[in-house]
């Protein structure tokens, strides 16, 4: 029989199967292929908490969701044409995301009858015919099977032949999306230089795989993405943690000062300390701290001895690091708290992702103690957003805090990366020594930004001393002088607040400057406003998208903004926070859109919503 | 740090040369003021530098000694100083950094950070003002405070057994452990030095009485009447021998044993010899706690240098660190680290 290619625009597809099963990875590898064939693209994992929850159970599903095409992607899809089942649970788990007449590509060795009551299925049942009876294409195939016959002779293990499935999965999609081997042949080729067996075991089954689907007269098509209309220039694919690592890094190299990361272990979180552990030879001094408080006062500390201080944590830790970012705040010292937002309050949903965490950024510590805020929007943009915290730091000698979320960190797209020369310096003013032994140092005397000086211990002539009581204005002494604490107060404030005079002013990031509807985001939800907003433009509607990169304090024309528009629509992942913050400070109506779910809005609710409040016009 | 011409002739400082202008608040009478002169003095006469020395302390009566330094100095959040230190240290390992703290501090709100300071070994000196009591918040128990003891917190005594901070810092594998008294200037300015050439962390647990909460908590030791008889001065390499010479210490298999040197039954010879380096007779010494005003039968309470040893300091280790990252991978290139691995070009 023959095979025919059938081209196609964009494609979504679901890897899910038991958190052992190598999903994630099988996911990255062919994500990392498909950027290679100029798709434009958008991922989205999605894992239990647990390592290796109960096999075969719903609670140990781990997914890894790609959406690819020959056009702009701004989401990783809300529902998958294409679902791969590893077992019973990952397709009962995922049934109700698959695209009417989609495809499922079902691991039979996964249906058995223990599989089937692991995942909750009555005696009896039969989930894949039921789907071929709800229009689905089902193929049914025995990868396990197929897989351990192809290692017959491998000096491997039962278990460790197994672990080879997900290869066979790989070549088998890889042949069906026209690709090559060759990306996941070099990865392999690296991973296991050392472990030959292991190397030929995964590199045959891959090929088994590719084999499988060009010889197996079931499949009759394969589909070809063309590459997507993008902007001239080298890309990578990049992860928004990745990103978030190598801005730093750039911003350390940018200031030349040696960068200090203090923290401790927390997900979405910790890819940040593995990255930037791995950058030593870039003079990088990470410090895994006993907790998150030692994590923030030794970021303190460092930022005190004159380093580039940073410390990156998630909700919970950034409760737990309050004080002592308070401390940082009344000494104003230049450092960045990054915060991987995820499902809360207390433990919340570790991997899921949500953005409520802003009321916290404004207000969760003691006393009137207000500090920036800027926010990444997407993986790519972690690593100017990281870079654009470092800058603010250090010339506004204040914290600042970083918002990302476990959906940016995790997920993956396309990055037109630049190059380090064009990336400007970041300019340092450390007050410098003196010799006149009779000058009184200054240490809160300020310039015209409110701003503070930088004296660093080993400075000659600066000896001072700095702390959490209130301070006297310019000498930095203790004092409880009444007068003096409402001064600093409002100074403080007022340093934060100049920052706006600093920061551009906020931009349309789609549409017309004025008309019935804008859509005004911030953080992760900038893809589907995106798409949304494109798709709304293009029907002929009257809306504009507006993201915000910093959202303490906004640029100072968002007020004037927002007003050229008769109504603002906001969607958030959280219950309605940056919504009390717009409606405080500018008194206008707003409609929200809010979704609690742990996971990102999808691009049809969110048009289902904007779309019906511009019918209305 | 500075950046000054080499020429520029350092005049010698004095003890008073090492004071703020600002006034001193604690309670006139409080075991803080030896203390703070001893350190002054100890600074001038080590010919250390006020630019290069920082103090940083956490939240008590004792964590306003930085106020009170003309040096750099922080006054931090309770009980994270040693959090603090270990980032300014690993920012600049060339500053001589003192951590002041006490034992609510250090062993209560901030005991976490204590263990974790002592066993990481970053070449810092900490010095505990142990006062047994909560002196800022006005006179409630603290974790040293001895069972029964009737604050405003425990009107009917308080519960907790007391925390031995020599004992947990030998069980935290601490590299200098040494205690002293506010009120012996002389072996405190020798207890301070030692501390200060330690390399690695020095804790040295200062006995300080708080006249106002918790006055004569250490009088049975510091007091010349009962001190001969309740007290040990180590000293490396000598006989344990106390009581003005007519005591000592020797060991029944692994139990030590007051003995009388004068009966004749017992000589020097016979004595336990004390090895500062020697990590489990260490611990046992640390383990001479019982208070001898309840128990007659107390050992002497040892004062000096109970154990200290070599070991790589953090600071030394995470820099060669980064050292050998240079060596193994080059100098950082920022264009390669942005590209990564796998790239491809749009035209």
């Amino acid at each position: 029989m023959s095979t025919t290619t059938q081209t196609t625009e964009e494609v979504t597809i679901k890897f899910a199967g038991d958190s052992g099963d190598g999903m994630q990875l099988t996911g990255t590898l062919f994500t990392n292929d498909t950027a290679l064939t100029g798709s434009d693209l958008a991922t989205f994992p999605d894992f239990p908490a647990e390592i290796r929850a109960p096999q075969g159970t719903l609670a140990g599903v781990s997914g890894f969701q790609l959406h690819f095409g020959s056009k702009k992607i701004f989401t990783p899809g809300d529902e998958v044409d294409v679902l791969v089942a590893m077992n019973a649970a990952a397709l009962k788990a995922n049934l109700s995301s698959i695209k009417r007449a989609g495809t499922i590509i079902a691991s039979t060795d996964g249906f058995d009858k223990k599989n089937l009551r692991l995942a909750k299925y009555e005696d009896g049942a039969t989930p894949t015919e039921d789907a071929k009876d709800q229009g689905f294409t089902v193929y049914e195939m025995p990868i396990t099977k197929l897989t351990r016959t192809c290692l017959k002779e491998s000096p491997l293990g039962m278990k460790e032949k197994d672990r080879c499935k997900n290869m066979f999965v790989l070549g088998f999609l890889y042949w069906r999306y026209n690709r090559d081997l060759q990306s996941t042949i070099d990865y392999l080729n690296r991973k296991f230089k050392k472990k030959p067996d292991v190397l030929e075991a995964n590199m045959k089954t891959l090929k088994a795989g590719y084999h499988y689907g060009e010889t197996t007269e079931t499949f009759t098509t394969t589909y070809n993405v063309e590459p997507a209309p993008m902007d001239k220039g080298t890309y990578r694919s990049v992860m928004g943690n990745q990103a978030l690592v190598m801005g730093l890094v750039t911003a350390s190299k940018k200031s030349k000062l040696p960068l200090f990361y203090g923290s401790y272990p927390i997900t979405p979180a910790s890819d940040i300390l593995h990255g930037l552990a791995s950058y030593k030879n870039f003079g990088i001094k990470t410090f895994q701290a006993e907790d998150e408080i030692a994590a923030v006062c030794a970021t303190v500390g460092a930022a005190y001895g004159g380093n580039l201080a940073i410390t990156g944590t998630s909700g919970p830790g950034v409760a737990l690091k309050g004080e002592g970012i308070g401390l940082g705040l009344m000494l104003e010292l230049p450092m960045v708290i990054v915060n991987v937002q995820r499902g809360g309050p207390s433990t919340g949903l570790p991997t899921k992702t949500e953005q409520s965490d802003l009321l916290q950024a404004f207000y969760g510590r003691n006393g009137d103690s207000p500090l920036p805020i800027i926010a990444t929007k997407s993986p790519s943009d972690c690593f100017d957003a990281a870079i654009e915290a470092c800058r603010m730091t250090l010339q506004h000698m204040t914290p600042v805090i970083l918002l990302s979320d476990g959906y940016i960190a995790n997920g993956a797209e396309p990055w037109k990366f630049p190059k380090a020369a064009d990336i400007p310096e970041i300019k340092v003013n450390f007050e410098p020594p003196t010799d006149d032994e009779e000058a009184q140092f200054l240490p809160y005397k300020r310039d015209e930004k409110h701003v503070r000086g930088w004296a660093i211990p080993g400075t000659k002539g600066l000896a001072h001393r700095v702390g959490g009581l209130e301070k006297e204005a310019n000498t930095g002494n203790v004092s409880y002088d009444p007068a003096n604490h409402e001064y600093m107060t409002k100074i403080r404030q007022a340093k934060v607040d100049e920052i706006a005079n600093h920061i551009p002013e906020q931009a349309i990031d789609n549409g017309p400057v004025r008309g019935n509807v804008l859509v005004l985001g911030w953080g992760s939800t900038y893809g589907v406003i995106q798409s949304v907003v494109d798709d709304l433009l293009m029907e002929g509607h009257s809306i504009a998208h507006a993201h915000l990169r910093y959202l303490n304090p906004f640029p100072r024309n968002l007020g004037k903004l927002l007003r050229s528009f008769d109504k603002v629509i906001l969607p958030e992942i959280n219950n309605g926070q940056l919504a009390k913050i717009i409606r405080d400070k500018y008194q206008i109506p707003l409609l929200q859109y809010n979704k609690i779910q742990g996971v990102p809005i999808s691009k049809a609710e969110l048009k289902h919503f904007v779309g019906s409040v511009c019918e209305t016009y | 740090m500075s950046t000054l011409p080499a020429d520029n002739v350092v005049k010698k400082l004095k003890a008073k040369d090492f004071a703020t202008d600002q006034d001193v608040r604690w309670c006139p009478g409080c075991g803080d003021y030896s203390i703070l002169k001893q350190v002054q003095s100890v600074l001038a006469e080590l010919e250390l530098n006020k630019d290069d020395t920082v103090f940083i302390s956490g939240i008590g009566c004792s964590s306003r000694f930085p106020y009170y330094m003309e040096t750099y100095g922080m006054h931090s959040i309770h009980g994270r100083a040693p959090a603090v230190v270990a980032g300014l240290k690993l920012a600049n390992p060339e500053l001589d950094v003192w951590m002041i703290t006490g034992d609510g501090d250090g062993f209560s709100i901030g005991g976490n950070h204590m263990i974790h300071a002592l066993r990481r070994n970053l070449d810092i000196n900490m010095l505990l003002f142990n006062n047994e009591i909560y002196g800022l918040t006005k006179g409630q128990y603290s974790p040293t405070s001895e069972v029964g003891k009737k604050t405003k917190s425990s009107p009917l005594g308080s519960l907790d057994h007391p925390i031995n901070p020599l004992a947990l810092a030998m069980g935290a594998d601490a590299t200098f452990v040494a205690r002293s008294m506010d009120r012996d200037p002389k072996h405190l300015k020798e207890m301070l030095k030692r501390s200060y050439f330690h390399k690695g962390t020095a804790l040295l647990e200062i006995y300080q009485n708080c006249n106002i909460f918790n006055d004569g908590a250490f009088f049975t030791f510091t007091e010349k009447k009962s001190k001969p008889d309740t007290t040990i001065y180590l000293e490396h390499e000598q006989p344990l021998v106390f009581g003005d010479g007519t005591k000592g210490i020797r060991l029944d298999g692994f139990k030590p044993q007051i003995v009388d040197l004068n009966e004749g039954k017992y000589t020097v010879d016979d004595l336990w010899v004390h090895d500062e380096h020697d990590q489990i007779k260490g611990q046992m010494l640390t383990r001479f706690f019982d208070d001898p005003r309840t128990n007659p039968d107390a050992l002497p309470r040892p004062f000096g240098v109970i154990y200290s040893t070599e070991r790589p300091t953090y600071d030394d280790m995470l820099f060669a660190q980064l050292g050998e990252a240079v060596d193994q991978l080059g100098d950082g290139d920022l264009d390669a680290m942005i590209a990564g691995g796998t790239t491809w070009e749009i035209k």
